[in-house]
C-alpha cells in the first residue's frame, strides 16, 4: 500500500498530538476529513458515485446485468465485487502491482456484504432458478490519501443508492418458452434500498488511544487498526484487525464502541447528502473532476 | 448496423453534427495533489485521465536506464465500467498494451528527453467513460498533464480521430461512427510545426481520399490546440492569482 515514508522525530510528534486529541490538521480523534461525495458521475452505468476524503479519491461504478441465479440462492441476485488499483495512485500500482491490495479490498467487500439483511437480494430475482440480476460494483482507486476502506464503503453505498435497474417483465408463451420484456419508460426502474448497507469505520491505535479516518503520516505511525462494519442503526456485521502490531481486548471493546458511534454520525450525514443530491432531481449541475 | 445513416443528405451526422465538427470538449489541469501532473479531458461522452510521475529515478532494473535520455513509460488502463458492456480487465490485455506503445511513441517525440538522462518519466492514463476517440482523449489528457508536471515538451502535442462516409472526411468520430466499421484515422500532431507523431490507420481506404481525410484530421487537432491553449492559459492565470503575483 502506499504509504509515506516518516522520521522518528515526525512519528514522536503525530503519537504526542494525539495524546492530547490533537492531530497534525487540528481535528479531534473522531473526527472525519471533509468529505465530498457525489453521484451519477459516468453516464453508462447503472450508477455511479465519487468520494473524496481529503487526498483519498475513489470512483465506483455499478453495472447490472442480467444471469442465472446461484444454485444454492434460486430466488435471489447476486453482488460481484471488484477493486482496481489504478497506476493514477502511485507508481507502485502500474502493472500488477496493484492486485494484492485491490484483492484484499475486494474480499473485505464481500465479507461486510456478506449477510441477509445488507441488501435486499429477493429484488434483484426476475424468475427464479433462471433469471436475476448480477450488480458488478467495479471500484477504482484513483488517489491514496490514507484510510482507503472507509472511503470505499462511503463510495459504495452512494453508488448503490444511486443504481437503477430497469424493471423487467417476463411473459410466457402458450408453448411455455418464456421472453423478458423491458419496459417502454426509460425512467421506469427499481431502486435498492440502502438502509441497511454497512459503512467501514477504520480505528487506528497510535501510541494508547485511537484515531478515526486516519491519514498517510498517521497510518506510517500506528502498529494495528481494527476496521469495523457498522449500519445506520449501529450494528455490527464485520470485524477485522489489520496491521502487524497487537492489540489488547480492552481497546478492541472501547474501539468498537467508538466505531459504533462515528458510524452512526457519518450514516445520518451521507443519508441526507443524498437524499439533498435526489432531491435536486436529474436537472442539478453535474461536476464530476471539472469543478 | 444495417441501415444506420452516419451521414444524413443535409449534412449532419447521428448525433447531429457537421461533417468537420468537434465535440465539447471541456478539461481541467492539476485534478491531483499527490501526483507530479495530473489533467482531465472530456470529449463529448469520452472521459479520460491522465496522471504523471517524473521525472524520477528508474524503478526496477538499473540496466534500463539510457545513458543520453530519459525512459518514457506508458501504461493505458480503460475502468471496467467505462464501455457498453462490462470489461474483465482494466488492463493487460493486448489492446491496451498496444494503447500503452502507441502513446510512449507519441510522447517520445515530443517530450525534450535529452535533459533528463538516466531518469524515467511515467505517464498513465485512465479513461472513465469510451464512447469514441479514446486514443485522441488520452492523448489530449496527456499533454496536459505533462505541461502541469513541469516537463519540458517540443510543442503540445493534439490527437483526433477521422473517418470517411459518402465521400466526406468525418472528424471526431463517436463510439457508434467507429463501430459501423469504416476506415478511421488517428492522427497525432504537434500543431506549430505541423509535425506528426503518431498516424495510425484501420480498414480499407482508396489513396485518393487519403489527403481529404488526413488534412480533416489535422485540421480538428489544431482546432483541439486553441481549446487546450486556452486550458493551460487559465490554469497559469488561476495559480499565479493563488500566488499572488
Amino acid at each position: 500500500m502506499a504509504s509515506a515514508a516518516l522520521s522518528e522525530a515526525e512519528k514522536v510528534y503525530v503519537v504526542h498530538g494525539v495524546q492530547e486529541d490533537l492531530r497534525v490538521d487540528g481535528r479531534g480523534c473522531e473526527d472525519y476529513r471533509c468529505v465530498e461525495v457525489e453521484t451519477d458521475v459516468v453516464s453508462n452505468t447503472s450508477g455511479s458515485a465519487r468520494v473524496k476524503l481529503g487526498h483519498t479519491d475513489i470512483l465506483v461504478g455499478v453495472k447490472a446485468e442480467m444471469g442465472t441465479p446461484k444454485l444454492e440462492k434460486p430466488n435471489e441476485g447476486y453482488l460481484e465485487f471488484f477493486v482496481d488499483c489504478s497506476a493514477n495512485a502511485t507508481p507502485e500500482f502500474e502493472g500488477r502491482g496493484g492486485d494484492d491490495l485491490g484483492t484484499e479490498i475486494a474480499n473485505t467487500l464481500y465479507r461486510i456484504f456478506n449477510n441477509k439483511s445488507s441488501v435486499d437480494l429477493r429484488t434483484l430475482c426476475i424468475s427464479p432458478r433462471e433469471h436475476c440480476w448480477i450488480l458488478y460494483v467495479d471500484v477504482l482507486l484513483l488517489e491514496c490519501g490514507g484510510n482507503l476502506f472507509d472511503a470505499i464503503s462511503i463510495a459504495v453505498k452512494a453508488a448503490l443508492f444511486n443504481t437503477r435497474i430497469p424493471r423487467v417483465r417476463v411473459l410466457e408463451d402458450e408453448e411455455g418458452s418464456k421472453d423478458i420484456e423491458l419496459s417502454d419508460d426509460p425512467y421506469d426502474c427499481i431502486r435498492l434500498s440502502v438502509e441497511h448497507v454497512p459503512c467501514i469505520v477504520t480505528l487506528c491505535k497510535i501510541g494508547c488511544r485511537h484515531v478515526v479516518d486516519a491519514t498517510l503520516q498517521e497510518e506510517a505511525c500506528s502498529l494495528a487498526s481494527l476496521l469495523v462494519s457498522v449500519t445506520s442503526k449501529g450494528v455490527v456485521t464485520c470485524m477485522r484487525k489489520v496491521g502487524k502490531g497487537s492489540l489488547d481486548p480492552e481497546s478492541i471493546f472501547e474501539m468498537m464502541e467508538s466505531s459504533k458511534r462515528v458510524g452512526k454520525v457519518l450514516h445520518a450525514s451521507l443519508q441526507s447528502l443524498l437524499n439533498k443530491e435526489e432531491s435536486l432531481g436529474p436537472k442539478r449541475p453535474k461536476v464530476g473532476f471539472l469543478g | 448496423m444495417a441501415g444506420l445513416e452516419l451521414l444524413s443528405d443535409q449534412g449532419y451526422r447521428i448525433d447531429g453534427r457537421r461533417a468537420g465538427e468537434l465535440r465539447k470538449i471541456q478539461a481541467r489541469m492539476g485534478v491531483f495533489a499527490q501526483a507530479d501532473g495530473s489533467a482531465y479531458i472530456e470529449q463529448g461522452n469520452t472521459k479520460a485521465l491522465a496522471v504523471v510521475y517524473g521525472p524520477h529515478e528508474i524503478r526496477g532494473s538499473r540496466s534500463r536506464a539510457l545513458p543520453d535520455r530519459a525512459l518514457v513509460n506508458c501504461q493505458y488502463s480503460s475502468a471496467t465500467f467505462s464501455t457498453g458492456e462490462r470489461k474483465r480487465r482494466p488492463h493487460g490485455d493486448r489492446k491496451s498494451c498496444e494503447m500503452g506503445l502507441q502513446l510512449r511513441q507519441t510522447f517520445e517525440a515530443a517530450i525534450l528527453t535529452q535533459l533528463h538522462p538516466r531518469s524515467q518519466i511515467d505517464i498513465y492514463v485512465q479513461v472513465l467513460q469510451a464512447d469514441g476517440g479514446t486514443y485522441a482523449a488520452c492523448v489530449n489528457a496527456a499533454t496536459l498533464a505533462v505541461m502541469d508536471a513541469g516537463i519540458p515538451m517540443r510543442d503540445f502535442v493534439c490527437a483526433c480521430s477521422a473517418g470517411f462516409v459518402d465521400g466526406t472526411a468525418l472528424a471526431d468520430l463517436s463510439h457508434v461512427e467507429e463501430a459501423a466499421g469504416g476506415p478511421q484515422l488517428a492522427l497525432a500532431l504537434l500543431p506549430a510545426s505541423g509535425q506528426i507523431a503518431l498516424l495510425e490507420m484501420d480498414a480499407r481506404l482508396h489513396e485518393d481520399h487519403l489527403e481529404q481525410v488526413l488534412e480533416a484530421a489535422a485540421q480538428a487537432a489544431r482546432d483541439v490546440h486553441t481549446l487546450l491553449d486556452r486550458v493551460v492559459r487559465q490554469h497559469v492565470r488561476e495559480a499565479s492569482i493563488l500566488l499572488g503575483d
